[in-house]
């Protein structure tokens, strides 16, 4: 065995499920390729685990203009559904710069947005992590900060999140469909996740229990002509980022109408840059406005003494994305 | 679920069914190696990052390492045990050997499964085939050579 044993429960369905999920020390299995690597590694001691891999939410559907996904997809089938693919490349850009070929017909949607950090201090039980156990410290604070957040990090955490795909959707302004005991509700992506502030053991604002469904984007595919996913990392593939950016941009009679721009590997959560896309706005793709969004970008960066390359990696990140942007399409 | 706290699990093991109980904390690898004995799938870091454990459901590659045995009620599983015999050998197994596609042979089931299923995905170039393998580790230093075993199956 390689951890602490728990008892499996397989949830019937969608009702069943939200049942058996919110008792205390249980934890959903969907792809299992987070969770078990938690589990083997001692962050995560379920006392139950309840797999949902089998209940009907893996659809992926591009009608009318509105993609959905469903949570139970596998990552690399919603790679390679043409309404994605095709119409919304970004997503499948960061899907593909993900993980590996196995863990990608593993992983699952939801279980991509609700992964753990990656931190070291979290992940070794034997470490000091607010987020794993609170209040033991955080020792990524004056330890190995290399990858810590530059934004909405707090004196409790600094942790990351790791998933390419959040800040492709927090780029197309995503929501993800959350269904509880009181019934469905929607949520914008990035409201989805929580900063640390004095509690970061809650990486979402989601009760115990409760489940993502889908994730709905409306409207992306006007960006399809002109986006790109710029992943950043220490190996060129299967790997965590050192940090990423999302772009996408629309032009009319040569004009940027609309920009999105967000990041990844560098706070708690996909972090959009909206002051470098408004300053953007209303200006021909240059070289002179690629550089204002870039040094917009990092604004408000607030390093450790491990991460203080990121602010300049960042910065030429973004220039970097809108400059392939630019000249696409 | 019996009363001991085992899971009853049918699966089709390399095209014969099979009928197995496993632990709730059992991976796929554990089950495959420790119960059914069929050791040709390594265990090699255990956590999902080597590929050594890579095998086959429903014909698409996973890592069974990170797989809970439980959770694969009635899959179709097929391992390197499953993949040709010394008088035919699968294709992939051939080019391997033409190719000298491994040295201390510890990757190589998972890389052969692995690259049986990246082939079905048929990977236009040479830098598809690389990115396809990223998730097999290779300690040896094979992996120019597997490259070109899987480049001259998919005809590049």
């Amino acid at each position: 065995m390689s951890g602490p044993a728990f008892r499996y429960a397989r949830a019937g369905d969608v009702a069943e499920a939200l049942v058996q999920g919110a008792r205390p020390g249980a934890a959903y299995l969907a792809g299992g390729t987070d969770l078990l690597q938690l589990w083997k590694s001692g962050a995560a001691t379920p006392e139950q685990v309840v797999d949902i891999s089998r209940l009907p939410l893996g659809e992926v559907r591009f009608v009318g203009g509105l993609l959905s996904i469903g949570a139970l997809a596998r990552l690399s089938d919603v790679a390679a559904h043409p309404g994605v693919a095709r119409d919304h490349p970004l997503i499948a850009e960061a899907i593909l710069a993900s993980a590996s070929g196995q863990v990608r017909n593993m992983a699952t949607i939801g279980g991509n947005l609700l992964q753990r950090t990656r931190c070291p201090y979290f992940r070794d039980p034997d470490l000091a992590c607010n987020k794993r156990t609170p209040g033991s410290g955080c020792g990524a604070l004056d330890g190995e900060s290399r990858q810590a957040a530059l934004f909405g990090a707090s004196a409790a955490c600094v942790a990351t999140h790791p998933s390419d795909l959040a800040v492709a959707l927090a780029a197309l302004d995503a929501e993800v469909e959350v269904l509880g005991a009181a019934g469905a509700r929607r949520v914008g992506l990035t409201d989805l996740f929580r900063l640390p502030g004095e509690a970061p053991q809650h990486d979402t604002i989601l009760a115990p229990g409760e489940l993502i469904t889908a994730a709905h984007v409306r409207g992306g595919a006007r960006f399809a002509g002109r986006s790109t996913y710029l992943k950043v990392r220490d190996r060129a593939s299967f790997e965590f980022a050192v940090l990423s950016v999302a772009a996408a941009l629309r032009l009319e009679a040569g004009v940027i109408v609309e920009a999105r721009l967000a990041t990844g590997g560098v706070a708690p959560l996909p972090w959009r840059l909206s002051r470098a896309e408004a300053a953007l706005v209303g200006r021909a793709p240059s070289a002179e406005g690629f550089a204002e969004a870039g040094a917009l970008a990092v604004e408000g960066a607030r390093p450790l003494a491990g991460n203080g390359f990121k602010i300049e990696l960042l910065r030429r990140a973004v220039v970097r994305a809108l400059q392939t942007v630019g000249g696409q399409a | 679920m019996s009363d001991d706290g085992r899971i009853a699990l049918s699966l089709i093991l390399n095209g014969a069914p099979r009928n197995v109980a496993v632990a709730p904390c059992d991976t796929l690898l554990d089950l495959i190696r420790d119960q059914l004995c069929l050791t040709g799938t390594k265990k090699g870091c255990d956590m999902g990052a080597c590929g050594a454990c890579t095998v086959l459901v429903q014909g698409r590659r996973i890592k069974s390492c990170l797989a809970l045995a439980a959770s694969y009620d009635g899959a179709l599983i097929t391992t390197i045990e499953g993949i040709g015999t010394l008088e035919d050998l699968h294709p992939l197994q051939a080019a391997f050997i033409r190719h000298d596609a491994l040295q201390c042979g510890y990757c190589t089931p998972g890389q052969i499964l692995s690259g049986i299923a990246l082939l079905d995905e048929t990977p236009a170039t040479l830098a598809d085939i690389r990115e396809g393998m990223s998730g097999n580790l290779c300690r040896c230093g094979a992996q120019p050579n597997i490259v070109a075993a899987i480049a001259e199956l998919a005809g590049l």
